[in-house]
């Protein structure tokens, strides 16, 4: 009996009798011999809830948080400030505990907050339906080339590599598996290449996919780029930012067939990666093609409004073989914070968050930009993240000037050239709401010493610098 | 039998959109303290959003009242048992809600350099080295986010292992018994479906699978204990005759709950294990996530893997940190990456408490109670003499859990088992799972878990027979039921047929 199981040995006698064997061996009998183990496994021995706890918390004080330094990280996940509201209810057990709402009557609760979430995400979008969430953002738009798949079986995927590089891997690792070739698309000046774009797409493009704004922050023309699109019928798929839908054009409204994105900035936790959600929202015309769970209202025999999970033909337990995803559990405690957020942020919290972010994020380009040897990398209009390049010969320089702030307590951003080795030495910076001019001072001050120490460390053992 | 109307039915559905008036809020932006430029010099109004997203406008009290007042017209785990077949739910220990919520967990960044985030790094590895162990597998990928996801992942293992071997095959063999999730993800992944029979056991139809197993086929996915939540004891002959025309086993962990400790799926020949980390091992199922499936493969199948994976180094870094663990990429067979970052670390985090907890021999003892509970339970129905009416689907010992069939019960008393299911909600407790597997004609698969008392599986009993009692006298008021819950049977037809998937504003 551990603390997490009840059986006394008198309940096990009474059981075992009852059932009517000597042990509890003998109900593994049906396992033969040879696969049935007698030795325990290798692992330690149990331990009690303050060991572990403590156990647990010196493995969380090897990790350097966002409250352990200042952070302009970003390049996908962001650190939003999670209101209090939200742990709470999240906490709940309500929320917590079930699983998904196969019994309606019961999970009223779930139902509705699947349904106000879609509501809020169709909102944010332009889309006219959403499902109740995907597992993360890059494994929602490569779910996205499954639906246009089935919507036209064409080969090819055209790809803008402005799209997040995990999510362009995600796609390529998907694609493969159903036989479709990904073609990437370059970035002039930040943004997707139109020419590259428009003569890429062509009869055979299933559908074609940008990130709007995209991974060097940039803020994509998405209108022109959905045109060549639309004149080869291929679907269009926006990735999209959903903090930046309070400023920037919804998707939906230029006309997309398929609104995808990362959830983490709606009310959740870094959690070094996950659980977040990814959302996914669909052009009407799409709605028997979207992958996962959606709920819909309806009424009871007695005519009280109620919801239910609908759409189920489309689904692995009902469709098999034939569904239009393998999606069982998607995301659902975390698209709960995703609209409670949506909720305590309000209409007009979404445009001022926005705002803030865009003026702060201006300011840090601008204070940055003022160190000597720091260009913008482009010149597009960006929202909370911009690119800079740092004027250093390669990508191990970079490293070292991260390394250098982070001796400091500040945490620069992401090094470009991890994923892009055309700008070797950029540097993604991203400006959330939780930092002050006094961080982006600091930033600039602390990056500004780095860059000169690594100069002159790069001078003093002849290592050119720039 | 006619109810009034409770004061929770009563209290109609208002959805957050018909709450609040314009300009409550409950958030206040922090000051803007850098020079405000006009928004034009920062986006082009041609790029910026013309009409505002009708987002609810409510002070933080309604936002609370709200969720809280919509919380409570859900069941839930913590308030009462919910024997849901195959969905494994087992309680979820607060502890590990603490130590997840714990900032260097919760806040850290999953770019965060790996020199300065060697606890995550170390909690996965060690997490990866306690999976390998419970599944009999040497290598771990934590990265796939769910059951399906880990499926997913194991079909591309497959692809890509027989691809590097020169070889295209065309087909998947699934039993009739398995999820849903199975055949699904066998189209994702580029294959086709091939079904296996299942024998007069409830296992494996050996002859059928020798009949289908042929150089076409790249893998065999299975369950075991499978959906029926019997052990085929043929599993090792079953593993031989898919090696021997080259093909891969997949083993489905959503039943692992029933063997941890007892019997390995590596020992027994598969060699790809997908865990969840949801059912086993404690993560809350949220309402429907999230979860976790990371997945467990043979040395075969290592090289495939989806990258990052975790490396222990040797020495520091330049900038003199220790970096022993490492996150690899240079993985040039990998399948790839099947998500962003790392996984859903935060179910890593409870997943690792969880095993922290109970070690080897309490890792054990949960299978074996699990195992304990679920015969107990099925006895328990017999000696009320359920079982006439609705009798085991395959008269053997279980494991983890049972199908039972409703056959008998709808052609003696005129309720199906939608009807059984139904009234237990006026009993309080959660539904079995229904109409699964599909081969079981009315179809009720109980799954109690370990978590559960003698005294609760013993009420449990009592309810089910109390119900056939009462419909042999009135089977209207099973198939009227549920009568107390906050609302009662729903117009599922209807909402299928006219959509009404969000609010209209």
């Amino acid at each position: 009996m551990s603390r997490y199981t009840a059986v006394t040995d008198d309940d096990r006698r009474a059981m075992l009798a009852t059932i009517g064997v000597a042990s509890v061996d003998e109900l593994f009998a049906e396992i033969p011999e040879a696969v049935r183990r007698t030795e325990p496994l290798e692992l330690p021995e149990g331990l009690g809830e303050a060991e572990v706890y403590a156990h647990l918390r010196g493995l969380a004080a090897r990790n350097t948080s966002v409250e352990d330094e200042i952070s302009f990280l970003g390049a996908g996940m962001y650190d939003h400030y999670v209101p209090a509201v939200i742990d709470m209810l999240m906490g709940r057990s309500e929320f917590l505990t079930p699983y998904t709402p196969y019994q309606p009557e019961i999970s009223q609760g779930g139902l509705q907050v699947m349904f106000e979430y879609q509501t809020a995400i169709c909102e944010l979008t332009g889309m006219d339906v959403s499902n109740a969430s995907y597992y993360e953002g890059p494994s929602a738009l490569a779910a996205a080339a499954y639906l246009a798949k089935l919507t036209n079986g064409r080969g090819a995927l055209v790809i803008s590599r402005g799209v997040h590089p995990h999510a362009r891997e995600t796609l390529r690792t998907l694609a493969e598996g159903y036989g479709m070739k990904v073609v990437e698309i370059p970035l002039v000046d930040g943004v997707t290449d139109p020419a590259a774009w428009a003569s890429a797409i062509d009869d055979g493009v299933s559908a074609v996919f940008v990130s709007q704004p995209n991974f060097l922050g940039a803020v994509e023309d998405l209108e022109a780029l959905i045109g060549p699109a639309r004149a080869h019928q291929a679907l269009v798929v926006c990735s999209a930012d959903p903090l930046a839908l309070g400023i920037i054009e919804a998707p939906g409204v230029l006309g997309v067939d398929v609104c995808v994105g990362e959830g983490q900035t709606l009310g959740n936790r870094l959690d070094f990666g996950g659980p977040s959600f990814g959302f996914f929202a669909v052009r009407a015309e799409h709605m028997r093609r979207l992958p996962g769970r959606v709920a819909g209202e309806t009424v009871d025999v007695d005519g009280r409004r109620g919801f239910v999970l609908t759409l189920q033909t489309r689904e692995q337990h009902i469709r098999r073989e034939k569904a239009t995803s393998n999606i069982c559990t998607a995301q659902a405690l975390n698209a709960l914070a995703g609209v409670v957020y949506l909720s305590w942020l309000g209409r007009r919290g979404l445009v001022e968050l926005g705002e803030l972010l865009l003026q702060r994020t201006a300011y840090a380009r601008e204070a940055l930009a003022g160190i000597d040897g720091v260009t913008p990398l482009h010149s597009q209009p960006v929202v909370r993240e911009f690119a800079v390049s740092l004027g250093l010969p390669d990508l191990a320089s970079v490293r070292r000037v991260i390394a250098r702030c982070a001796a400091e307590q500040v945490n620069p951003g992401y090094a470009l050239g991890l994923d892009y080795p055309e700008h070797a030495d950029g540097l993604l910076v991203a400006v959330t709401e939780q930092r002050s001019r006094a961080d982006i001072d600091m930033l600039a001050d602390v990056l500004g010493r780095a860059l000169v120490s690594e100069r002159a460390a790069a001078a003093a053992q002849g290592r050119e610098a720039t | 039998m006619s109810a009034s109307e409770t004061a929770m039915q009563r209290d109609r559905a208002v959805t957050i959109f018909e709450k609040g008036a314009p300009g409550r809020r409950a958030f206040q932006p922090p000051p803007l303290d850098v020079p405000e430029r006009p928004l034009d010099e920062l986006v082009p109004a041609r790029l910026r959003r013309k009409q505002p997203a009708r987002l609810p406008e409510v002070s933080e009290p309604e936002l609370v009242r709200h969720y809280v007042r919509v919380s409570r017209r859900n069941f839930d785990l913590d308030s009462g048992f919910y024997p849901l077949g195959s969905c494994t739910m087992k309680h979820n220990p607060r502890l590990h809600e603490r130590v997840a919520g714990l900032a260097g967990h919760a806040r850290l960044h999953p770019l965060q350099d790996p020199a300065r985030a060697q606890g995550a790094l170390a909690l996965m590895w060690n997490l990866e080295r306690a999976l390998s162990e419970i599944a009999g597998l040497p290598y771990v990928s934590l990265q796939p986010s769910a059951g399906s996801h880990g499926e997913l992942a194991g079909v591309l293992l497959t692809r890509a292992y027989h691809a590097d071997h020169g070889e295209a095959r065309r087909t998947v063999l699934t039993p009739d018994t398995a999820h849903g999730t199975n055949p699904a993800t066998v189209s994702m992944a580029g294959y086709e479906v091939v079904k296996v029979g299942t024998n007069a056991a409830g296992g494996v139809d050996i002859d059928d699978l020798r009949a289908k197993a042929d150089r076409d086929v790249a893998c065999l996915m299975l369950t075991n204990p499978n959906t029926l939540g019997l052990f085929d004891p043929n599993i090792e002959e079953i593993a031989q005759i898919v090696h021997d025309v080259g093909a891969t086993v997949y083993y489905d962990g959503a039943n692992l709950n029933a063997v941890m400790g007892i019997s390995r799926p590596g020992d027994m020949g598969f060699d790809i294990v997908h865990f969840n980390l949801h059912k086993s091992f404690t993560q809350p199922h949220g309402g429907g996530g999230p979860g976790s499936g990371p997945i467990a493969v043979s040395a075969r199948i290592e090289p495939y893997l989806p990258r990052p994976v975790i490396v222990r180094r040797g020495g520091g870094e330049s900038n003199g940190s220790a970096r022993e663990l490492d996150l690899d990429y240079d993985r040039p067979k990998s399948i790839g990456r099947l998500r962003g970052f790392q996984g859903n670390y935060g179910c890593f985090v409870r997943a690792y408490a969880y095993i922290c907890s109970l070690g080897a021999s309490g890792l054990r003892d949960a299978s074996e109670t699990a195992v304990l509970n679920a015969n107990y339970l099925l006895a328990r129905l017999r000696e009320l003499g359920v079982c006439e009416l609705l009798p085991p689907a395959y008269d053997r010992v279980c494991m983890h859990e049972f199908a039972l069939t409703g056959a008998p019960m709808r052609s003696q008393l005129g309720i199906r088992t939608l009807d059984l299911a139904k009234r237990l909600l006026d009993y309080g407790y959660h539904p079995p799972t229904v109409y699964f597997p599909l081969l079981v004609e009315e179809a009720l698969l109980i799954e109690p878990t370990e978590t559960e008392t003698k005294e609760t599986l013993d009420g449990f009993a009592e309810a089910v027979a109390e119900i056939l009692r009462e419909a042999r006298e009135d089977p209207e008021i099973a198939r009227g039921a549920p009568y107390s819950t906050p609302v009662r049977r729903l117009d599922e037809a209807g909402a299928a047929k006219r959509p009404v998937l969000r609010q209209a504003l």
